[in-house]
């Protein structure tokens, strides 16, 4: 296992969130309405970001799964905050130059008559830099 | 009572209704919704990270809008309101989120999360109260079983948002009671519809909608009532076979202010 | 002038560590006072005392001062030491170089100048200490045990066994407390009731027990040895020397719908009840809230009924005043509310319990006669979902749940699962843990058991939602070893609720003034060496007041506190503590200030003759201190605005000359 300490440091230092309160209960990954979607679980980042195996998870599609929706964080019976921490590697992934995952171009294929605003909105702030 | 009011990208477009009826329902109650001159868009979602301050500044400028005028500010979009106030409790909180942010908007005044930010709903709760909303009900909603779809945004994170217990939340089925109608009390009615995956995903929006929908009939609800355009969208387009609407559209009903709007 | 000795411990390494043990005698030997320094291994082992004591007698010493650990660890230690070499105990002090020192620095340079510092601090102070004498006061030879649960039966017994007469206050109509509403026990599957009524049983019938039930203590004074206790019995509406017990009144009682406490609401019971068959006392007790007859004047019917005439509608709530030597606490634990934990949907379902509500649903005194039925529509369950540490072991404690873990449900759990596959192997069983935590005799076997012949589930893996639809719960699960999320269709969910301190035990606390940790369980004395005592003297600890607690360690907490008791009541009369407030009278102007900061009522005022300068006589009021009463806090001297109040042992002078030496 690759234990990469810069990554791991900014990824506390961004997400404020200290992995080791963990008490591997996994009630984040029973919440988790991503979960089945999702290659690497809420736990398993918090656990690999303890223990600094990052590049699997920022080469992860596991990143853009996440809905945000915060039930790890309200639920965690250790105020862990899993979601804060997968919110700091996606941000680490797309703030490298070239690595947004969306683009202007493709939107109007993603667009019906109702789609609103809030949407498009949301999925850019989530998905590019 | 003159407040704040901070509509949002989608209710100026797709969710035209929600701004609306909001307007109608507001003016009913006697309370007039100042909107904020030249608001710009919350950017949808909020950013937790620790270093980021940019996509923060919109939220900032339309609290201290609201704070220069001694005013709360109001917001009815879920999304909206979950920016805002998580970005104004990071102002009270983080210090050194707050020096930033100063700097940056060094000629307009400093600002430390002095404004109160409520949710339509809240205010209906706390600055009007229920007993008075349902004092002002018209057409009573009587025999309608409505199931409120709280989301994610409207509750969590609970540190933050304060707004109600977060796994066992009553503040939309008092208001749907207030309105005369029965509301119908489901798990899932905090369980996110899927965001912004949709972009994505559909599939994944998908599955998370239709189990909504699915426990809320299950329990019997006639009607699924949101304060979030995106969950009215998600729980729409993924085969709701009963009624998605704003919670205004219904409010402006009780209180016979939605004829009004049509005409 | 004193002739001070100083002796400086290494404590092995622990101070010797971090702190140059001999540069700290050295550099103490140059103090006002010293004749004599010296530094030894472990101060406190035969050796090192022997050394203390012959250096007392070869130097004259008429001071000694002790660098070493906490005066809560050996100053008793020490103090014994130098009356054995003919010194006066008080002129005794300790130098803390240990916690406050040496495990707090890390560097040798630092944490030597602290010692030192700390030293001189000392030898300041016992240069100015006198030899002071203790004084005695008479014992009552009479405890009191508050809660009538296991706890508090068991040191009741072992008390009264003794010889010594027994008060249990209890605040329900009947003793058993929580292990009454039990149905089995682990590891050994002893049924609760069967082990526990014959106990409750000699507790009624013994000669030097009395049980006040229904009541509860509302005023705590005295001290050790002598306290004076109120004791509230609530107006019960029957008469307890006189009701029988038969139960006729509960049978024709017409209000029938109130729901049942002992079966935590799962069923109903009359106005008037007795709450379970082997009751102790088996006395009726008119529910007031929901009486017709109390309320407005209507009914009457269970007087009526009442062949022995024990109906008493105008009974009030009595006081009664006792003096006790002792009181012990054992007031016990509830579970938790699990209004905060509604992801597991407890407020939206019947059928989705605590663990305790499974416990009377198996019990075949409990709402379903023993049979496990489904409390929302009487169906067996056939997949039942336990869920463990609901509210235990949380960080967020303030808002959801608590910080420490409830020790007792891995093992009730397992229990309930081992239980529940062996009466209907047709039932499915997962326990969904954090950890199985086992530590206890025979526990791990048991757990074992459950898993490996009874085929109960244990999961690795938290519950993260329930979610009730139709007459199925679905919950939503993650199995953290298959790293997979599960989804499960169960009849019933069971939530190990974490347990917390009776709510009764924070005010009972303050009357008692007894400390408590931010969790308001009752602090020990020491946590290892003397668990059963409170740091208030007097008042002893039995069961899950102090922490979680399971059957077999709760009772034999009672037996030590029950021992603990013994020998304190064995005493005809206890030595006191001398270092008690006195009032320096001619500056004393009478103003009350200390008396009314006195927690122990200790400060009272006399009139008194002073003779004036001019020769005429003047009387003023002063305040006396009772030094049987006093326990020496030492707030009356802060509060008293003209310096006249002072501590024995810790004058105004003698802290000043520690602050001078420390800032010099």
């Amino acid at each position: 296992m690759h234990n990469n300490k810069y990554l791991q440091e900014e990824i506390i230092r961004i997400s404020g969130v200290n992995p080791s309160k963990c008490m591997r209960c996994g009630k984040c990954s029973a919440t988790c309405p991503a979960y089945d979607e999702m290659e690497y679980h809420p736990h398993q980042f918090v656990n690999m970001v303890e223990s600094g195996d990052i590049e699997p998870l920022l080469n992860s599609e596991s990143l853009y799964k996440c809905l945000s929706c915060f039930a790890c964080i309200d639920r965690c019976p250790r105020g862990v905050q899993p979601a804060k921490v997968v919110e700091a590697v996606r941000l680490t992934a797309i703030r490298k130059k070239g690595a947004n995952r969306m683009t202007a171009d493709a939107v109007p294929a993603m667009v019906d008559e109702d789609t609103p605003q809030q949407l498009l909105v949301s999925a850019f702030r989530k998905y590019t830099k | 009572m003159k407040v704040s009011y901070f509509p949002g990208c989608t209710l100026k477009n797709k969710a035209k209704d929600l701004d609306l009826y909001a307007y109608k329902s507001a003016e009913a109650l006697g309370v007039t919704l100042e909107e904020i001159e030249n608001w710009q868009c919350c950017g949808g979602v909020f950013t937790t990270a620790n270093d980021e301050v940019a996509t923060k500044l919109s939220s900032i400028r339309a609290l201290k809008y609201a704070g220069d005028k001694e005013q709360p500010l109001i917001t009815v979009c879920s999304a909206c309101h979950n920016v805002i106030k998580q970005t104004n409790y990071e102002m009270q909180t983080n210090s050194q989120f707050a020096d930033k942010v100063n700097r940056y908007m060094a000629n307009d005044g400093t600002y430390n999360g002095e404004t109160q930010v409520y949710h339509y709903l809240e205010m209906l709760r706390d600055l009007v109260g229920f007993d008075t909303l349902k004092e002002k009900v018209v057409n009573t909603l009587k025999g309608k079983k409505i199931a409120a779809y709280y989301g994610c945004l409207l509750l969590r994170p609970n540190s933050v948002m304060r707004m109600d217990d977060p796994e066992n939340p009553t503040i939309m089925e008092d208001f749907i009671r207030a309105l005369g109608a029965d509301a119908v009390v489901y798990a899932k009615r905090n369980e996110c519809c899927g965001g912004y995956i949709s972009v994505e995903s559909p599939e994944s929006a998908k599955r998370n909608s239709n189990a909504i929908i699915e426990n809320a009939k299950a329990n019997g609800a006639e009607m699924i009532i949101t304060a979030c355009p995106l969950c009215k969208y998600n729980l729409v387009k993924n085969g709701a076979d009963i009624p998605v609407v704003y919670f205004t559209e219904l409010l402006a009903e009780a209180l016979g202010v939605k004829e009004d709007t049509n005409a | 002038m004193q002739r001070v000795g100083v002796f400086v411990c290494w404590c092995g390494t622990n101070i010797a560590g971090t702190v140059d043990v001999v540069a700290v005698a050295e550099a103490l030997k140059s103090e006002p006072g010293v004749v004599f320094s010296a530094n030894y291994q472990y101060m406190c082992s035969q050796a090192g005392q022997d050394m203390i004591k012959e250096a007392i007698k070869e130097h004259k010493l008429t001071g000694i001062v002790v660098c070493s650990c906490s005066p809560r660890m050996h100053e008793a230690t020490f103090r014994k030491t130098a009356a054995a070499a003919g010194l006066n105990p008080y002129m005794v002090e300790i130098a803390n170089i240990r916690e406050q020192c040496s495990w707090v620095h890390k560097d040798m340079l630092t944490g030597t100048e602290k010692a030192i510092i700390l030293g001189k601090a000392a030898i300041a102070k016992v240069n100015l200490n006198a030899p002071l004498t203790p004084g005695e006061s008479p014992v009552t030879k009479r405890a009191l045990v508050i809660g009538g649960g296991i706890a508090g039966i068991q040191t009741a017994l072992d008390i009264a066994d003794a010889g010594f007469p027994v008060d249990i206050v209890e605040k329900k109509p009947t003793i058993g407390g929580k292990m009454a509403q039990l149905d089995k026990t682990f590891p050994t599957l002893d049924c609760a009731a069967c082990i526990l009524t014959p106990k409750m049983v000699d507790v009624a019938q013994h000669d030097k027990i009395r049980i006040f039930s229904y009541s509860e203590v509302t005023e705590v004074n005295g001290f050790v040895g002598n306290f004076d206790v109120t004791i509230k019995k609530n107006a019960r509406y029957v008469k307890e020397d006189v009701c029988t017990g038969c139960g006729a009144c509960v049978e024709k009682c017409p209000m029938k719908r109130i729901p049942n406490e002992f079966n935590l609401g799962m069923d109903n019971r009359p106005a008037i009840y007795i709450p379970f068959a082997q009751a102790v006392p088996k006395v009726a007790t008119i529910d007031p809230n929901a009486c017709n007859m109390l309320k407005n004047g209507k009914c009457g019917v269970c007087s009526k009924v009442c062949a022995a005439g024990a109906i008493d509608y105008t009974q009030k709530d009595e006081y009664i005043n006792e003096k006790y030597g002792a009181i012990v606490v054992a007031t016990g634990f509830n579970p938790i509310s699990m209004d905060k934990f509604d992801e597991y949907a407890y407020n939206q379902s019947k059928d989705v319990i605590t663990s305790l509500e499974f416990e009377r649903l198996t019990n075949a005194a409990g709402p379903s006669a023993g049979k496990l039925l489904r409390p929302s529509d009487g169906k067996h369950p056939h997949t039942i979902v336990f869920v463990q540490c609901v509210g235990s072991r949380c960080e967020s404690c303030a808002e959801k749940g608590k910080e420490y873990c409830s020790k007792i449900c891995c093992m009730y759990t397992a229990k309930h699962a081992m239980l529940t596959r062996d009466k209907y192997p047709d039932t499915e069983v997962y326990v969904f843990y954090i950890d199985v935590r086992t530590p206890g005799k025979n526990f791990d076997e048991f757990y074992r058991r459950a898993v490996e012949e009874y085929g109960v589930k244990y999961v690795k893996g938290m519950v993260g939602k329930v979610v009730p639809e139709g007459d199925k719960l679905k919950v939503q699960a993650s199995d953290l070893i298959a790293n997979k999320q599960l989804h499960i269709d169960a009849d019933l969910v069971v939530l190990a609720a974490a347990i917390e301190p009776d709510k009764s035990a924070r005010p009972l606390a303050t009357m008692l003034t007894a400390s408590m940790d931010t969790n308001d369980f009752f602090t020990e004395a020491h946590p290892k060496l003397r668990p059963v005592e409170s740091p208030t003297a007097g008042v002893f600890l039995s069961g899950a007041c102090q922490g979680p607690k399971d059957i077999p360690e709760t009772v034999s907490q009672a037996g030590a506190a029950a021992s603990k008791v013994i020998g304190l009541l064995a005493k005809d009369k206890l030595t006191g503590n001398p270092c008690v407030a006195n009032s320096n009278e001619l500056m004393c102007n009478g103003c009350s200030s200390c008396a009314n900061v006195c927690p122990y009522g200790a400060i009272t005022y006399e009139d008194k003759e002073f003779r004036m300068p001019d020769r005429t006589t003047k009387v003023r009021r002063v305040a006396v201190v009772n030094p049987a009463v006093c326990q020496g806090c030492g707030a009356c001297t802060v509060t008293c605005p003209s310096g006249a109040m002072d501590l024995k042992g810790f004058a105004n002078l003698q802290i000043m000359a520690e602050v001078d030496a420390i800032c010099k």
